[in-house]
């Protein structure tokens, strides 16, 4: 039980890491920027 | 005696991390949010990347940012970034590092009426998280942005309380040409976040249980997370403490990994035998060697 535990947070903390290599591979942290730097008129209710 | 965690600790801890992911002071004396390069990183909790202070992303804001930008069909950015605090944290990020949270419960220590644990249909309730992450967090913004430049950001824009406690509240008081903006949306969101603030006052963390998408996303991770909970069952009497003291209405003695513990610590400070541990690396007893005195 305890090495399928181990087995499961490996994987999915290795999947994590090439996740965000290829979001950041990709420039999708270009649009999260460009949407997190200007006020979202949508967020605060103005939208 | 095993180390017990949380009370008031727990409380000054989560103010200290809403004070550094909101440390830009600035933004609330000019009505101005930060534009740093931190901005594109994402932190754990709800925190609007609207707040004059923020100084990091929200997640679920930036999840809708990227499926709603009509580039990208999938965020491995954003996903990749779940999945990471999800391992590690688990719903941890709930009780120690979510502004919101801290919010709730500080509104729950208000002294009015009777407390509760939960609202009537807990059961059923307990599943709109689910619903609101796959319709308004994933779906809605993914489906909208056909055909059209941008998709609106659905949890953002009509459910999400946070983006009005912490935006929409400080900018249009500090901006007047923001007021004459304010419409429907704005008291619609008003309206929901007032609601939330009286459920909480009588009821502990209702966003947290039956609304936000981003506990319903760690809430998987829990069972496997790095930080766990374990509980002796040399040491456990079996007596229920934990669970009547549990918030969450979690049988921590049966199930201390459920996917609804926010880790906030209530069941290790009440169980009389200090059975229950948490942490990243907990010292098994079966994993202790017998030594042979003889």
């Amino acid at each position: 039980m305890e090495a399928k535990k181990r087995l499961a947070q490996g994987m999915c903390l290795l999947l994590a890491v090439i996740l965000i290599g290829a979001g950041t591979f990709r420039e999708e942290l270009r649009v999260v920027f460009m949407k997190a730097s200007n006020v979202c008129m949508e967020c605060i209710g103005l939208g | 005696m095993a180390k017990r965690k949380g009370g008031a600790g727990r409380h000054w801890f989560q103010a200290a991390w809403f004070a550094l992911t909101n440390g830009y002071m600035a933004g609330f004396l000019k009505g101005k949010i930060y534009t740093g390069s931190s901005k594109s990183l994402c932190v754990p909790g709800l925190n609007c990347y609207s707040c004059p202070g923020a100084v990091g992303a929200c997640p679920i804001g930036a999840l809708q940012a990227v499926l709603g930008s009509g580039t990208f069909r999938f965020s491995c950015y954003v996903f990749g970034t779940l999945m990471l605090f999800g391992v590690l944290l688990g719903r941890f990020v709930c009780g120690w590092l979510c502004p919101f949270g801290l919010v709730q419960e500080l509104l729950h220590k208000i002294p009015l009426g009777t407390k509760k644990k939960n609202l009537p249909g807990h059961r059923w309730l307990s599943w709109c998280k689910y619903v609101v992450l796959a319709l308004f967090v994933i779906l809605l913004p993914l489906v909208t942005t056909q055909g059209v430049a941008l998709g609106d950001p659905w949890f953002c824009k009509y459910i999400c309380p946070s983006g009005t406690l912490g935006g929409g509240i400080p900018l249009v008081l500090l901006h007047e040409g923001m007021r004459w903006s304010i419409g429907l949306l704005f008291y619609w969101k008003m309206f929901l976040l007032l609601l939330l603030v009286f459920l909480s006052i009588r009821y502990y963390r209702p966003f947290c249980k039956y609304l936000c998408p981003l506990g319903a996303v760690y809430g998987w991770f829990n069972p496997i997370s790095v930080y766990h909970m374990e509980v002796d069952t040399e040491k456990c009497t079996r007596c229920k403490g934990c669970q009547t003291a549990c918030k969450m209405d979690i049988p921590v003695w049966e199930r201390p990994n459920s996917i609804d513990c926010v880790r906030c610590g209530d069941c290790q400070r009440v169980c009389p035998t200090g059975a229950i541990q948490s942490g990243f690396l907990l010292k098994k007893k079966r994993d202790i060697p017998h030594r042979d005195i003889s």
